[in-house]
């Protein structure tokens, strides 16, 4: 290599680097960065007033494993993800099968299915809030109807957190229907057809043709319901702030409680980073050995 | 040759910049001001007024206030600018939270700006009610601002329906168990229509609790806020007696929602109710019956616990914005503003001298249960507040709800509760 090319080289290599270079800024600056100082401080303790932070190694993971609220939320969160998850998707597959066939109101269908996902979370919560009211909310009016007895849904220990997976079900189910309805309208027609010829049933020509195709789909979608599955905080807030006693803490929960109530920076560091260890490989599972298999060949 | 004119201009602004700066510095303070809102009516609308005509009388003082949602999220706010060097520099923020904002050296004492004699006067002029969590190791850190106390709402036309006098409500908790049995009202399948009673649950329980504690003589911590007393025998019968009122069908059962229990009360499923004294005006509004105001009854004495906001002034801020700050904060405190303040959101007005205004005497000869709250203070204590309060409040919240949800008894609940803050607690000893 002459001294001139390798001199172009280097020149080209400073170019590409200054085009990266704002990106990675803000990569740097975002991301890594709060990642990397989150794990560091999860081996100091909290710094508070004029004490500063102490190296404590692994008393904060420690403590993690004494604690007896973090166990409830990983149990109930757990819980929460192995119910919204299927919940959620077989819903939104079923809608989207639905509203993708040629019938009447299909257009109104498709946003009221989709209405959910645009509304704010904090006023989703806010009007279910009112469904699980005792004695005059919605819930309460159709069971008393029909002739059941009244029940405090929110403020019973062993409802809550059932009603807030249901909120979060309705919630995520409209929102993965339009992946569902996307994916549905690239399949190309001709394989209807073809079905169509040899007479095939609606159940076969789903179970066969359509489900391996829009396998993908699912794939991407459920990174996305686990992600959500895990992510889940806002509606908590509003229903139960994580009560009665704990029955409806879920993670996120107890860590913003641990970080923004308790002040105890360290601790929430710690337990940030078991959060992204354990959603990290969940994803690169999904992504790595999921993705090989969902392909249709 | 346009960069030319451009690096002129860069120069001209930058020497104006360095020039005018100073000056301008020289002549206004400039002082922000965080505040939740907690309760209905236009707070914003009446801050910014008070903001507006605080500046007219003051112009050196720029006032800057800033609304920070509830006052969990203020303090969120509040603390976080704070750990980033750059806090607000006055925050009104839960009296509870002072001894968190002592442990975090984020607050310097009110006292350090009380020098003259006009100054002890205002100090010392607001209730004594409200001074309890606004003071330890004798200095004063905050001073009451949106106060309140819990009260019982009651609906006079159901207290007539059940045979009950309406101008006399009930006083003790054995009356109170017996007016909510004669209010309780169930249809035709046995499904309750009406409760008697209901003291929410949710949110913070403990304060609610205190009602129920105070009444039966207990107290629930220490004025160094580094020790509690969950397990005293007193406090376990207090929480007996709120399960037993479950147990007996006069008080819905579960945990029972903050939020939801003004429109309760609206839709006459309950007949009395526990809850803020800032509701007071939303209620007014809202309720399409005649209805009462009543202290809080009692089992061995009366009372209830305090609670609401101070100001605080916060320690990274120039010694100039805390002085513009006290300043703002005692001209916000007079009593005709007090009591503006008191009739425009139903918060008791913070000292003697604003219920001698004449507006609020008004008012109260007008709306009588405008001056319950303020009634209830000589008996009032101060509102649960520790170090590393959340923590320990969080305790005592978990142990109500288990027990009130039947998962534990309310001995146990309480034992468990002690034990947990007693851990927390160790490290302030």
């Amino acid at each position: 290599m002459s001294a001139r090319a390798a001199g172009h080289q280097s020149h080209a290599s400073i170019h590409a680097w200054l085009l990266l270079l704002p990106a990675l800024v803000l990569l740097v600056a975002f991301t890594h960065w709060p990642a990397v100082s989150t794990f560091v401080d999860s081996f100091y303790s909290t710094p508070k007033g004029s004490r500063a932070a102490v190296w404590v190694g692994l008393e904060n993971y420690r403590a993690m494993n004494d604690d007896p609220v973090f166990w409830k939320a990983v149990r109930n969160n757990l819980w929460f993800a192995g119910a919204t998850i299927p919940l959620s998707i077989g819903l939104a597959l079923v809608m989207a099968l639905w509203v993708n066939e040629r019938i009447a109101g299909r257009a109104f269908l498709r946003m009221a299915y989709f209405t959910p996902t645009v509304l704010p979370m904090i006023a989703v919560a806010n009007i279910w809030l009112f469904f699980y009211t005792p004695q005059y909310g919605l819930l309460e009016q159709v069971t008393g109807a029909l002739g059941l007895p009244s029940h405090n849904w929110f403020g019973d220990q062993s409802t809550a957190l059932a009603c807030i997976t249901l909120v979060a079900v309705w919630k995520e189910a409209g929102f993965f229907m339009i992946f569902y309805v996307a994916a549905l309208q690239t399949l190309n027609p001709s394989l209807r057809e073809a079905a169509a010829i040899e007479g095939a049933s609606r159940w076969y020509f789903f179970r066969r043709v359509q489900w391996p195709l829009l396998m993908p789909t699912t794939l991407f979608v459920l990174v996305n319901a686990v992600i959500n599955g895990f992510r889940m905080v806002d509606h908590v807030f509003v229903l139960t702030r994580g009560g009665p006693d704990n029955a409806s803490t879920l993670l996120l929960y107890h860590l913003y409680e641990v970080g923004f109530k308790f002040w105890d920076t360290a601790y929430a560091s710690a337990i940030t980073v078991v959060l992204v260890v354990v959603l990290a490989s969940v994803a690169l599972f999904q992504f790595f050995v999921l993705d090989k298999r969902v392909h249709y060949k | 040759m346009q960069r030319k004119y451009f690096n002129r201009f860069l120069l001209a602004a930058g020497a104006a910049a360095a020039m005018g700066w100073p000056s301008a510095q020289a002549q206004t303070t400039e002082i922000s001001f965080f505040y939740p809102v907690a309760v209905g009516g236009p707070i914003a609308k009446a801050i910014d007024g008070f903001a507006t005509d605080f500046m007219k009388a003051n112009p050196g003082i720029k006032v800057n206030p800033i609304y920070a949602g509830t006052y969990q999220e203020t303090i969120v706010k509040a603390l976080t600018a704070h750990k980033s060097g750059t806090p607000p520099v006055t925050s009104v923020l839960l009296s509870t939270d002072m001894f968190t904002l002592i442990d975090e050296d984020a607050i310097v004492p009110i006292d350090n700006f009380v020098k003259t004699a006009d100054d002890k006067a205002w100090l010392g002029s607001f209730y004594k009610a409200f001074m309890m969590n606004s003071q330890t190791g004798g200095k004063t850190w905050g001073v009451p601002f949106q106060r309140s106390t819990v009260v019982m709402y009651y609906n006079k036309e159901a207290f007539k329906e059940a045979g009950l006098d309406a101008n006399k409500p009930p006083a003790t908790w054995a009356e109170m168990k017996d007016a909510a049995a004669k209010l309780t009202k169930k249809d035709a399948s046995g499904k309750v229509t009406q409760w008697g009673v209901q003291i929410p649950s949710s949110g913070f329980p403990y304060w609610l609790f205190q009602t129920l504690t105070t009444g039966n003589d207990a107290i629930l911590m220490n004025d160094a806020g580094t020790q509690v007393k969950f397990d005293d025998p007193k406090v376990i019968e207090a929480l007996q007696y709120w399960v037993d009122l479950g147990k007996a069908g006069v008080h819905p059962p579960g945990v029972v929602e903050w939020g939801t229990t003004p429109k309760d009360f609206f839709e006459k499923k309950v007949a009395m109710m526990f809850t803020t004294t800032g509701n007071l005006t939303n209620v007014k509004a809202n309720a399409k019956f005649d209805f009462g105001v009543a202290m809080i009854p009692g089992n061995k004495r009366k009372g209830s616990p305090t609670g609401g906001g101070n100001f605080y002034i916060f320690k990274k801020s120039t010694p100039a914005q805390q002085e513009a700050a006290f300043k703002f904060i005692k001209w916000i405190t007079q009593p005709e503003r007090a009591a503006e303040w008191s009739m425009d959101t139903g918060y008791v007005a913070v000292s003697e001298k604003a219920y001698g205004t004449d507006a609020l005497r008004k008012y109260g000869r007008d709306f009588p249960p405008a001056l319950v709250a303020r009634d209830q203070l000589p008996v009032s204590v101060a509102e649960f507040s520790t170090h590393d309060n959340q923590r320990v409040t969080k305790a005592l919240n978990d142990g109500l709800q288990a027990a009130l949800t039947g998962t534990k008894s309310p001995a146990q609940a309480m034992k468990d509760a002690q034990a947990e803050a007693d851990r927390i607690l160790r490290a302030y000893k």
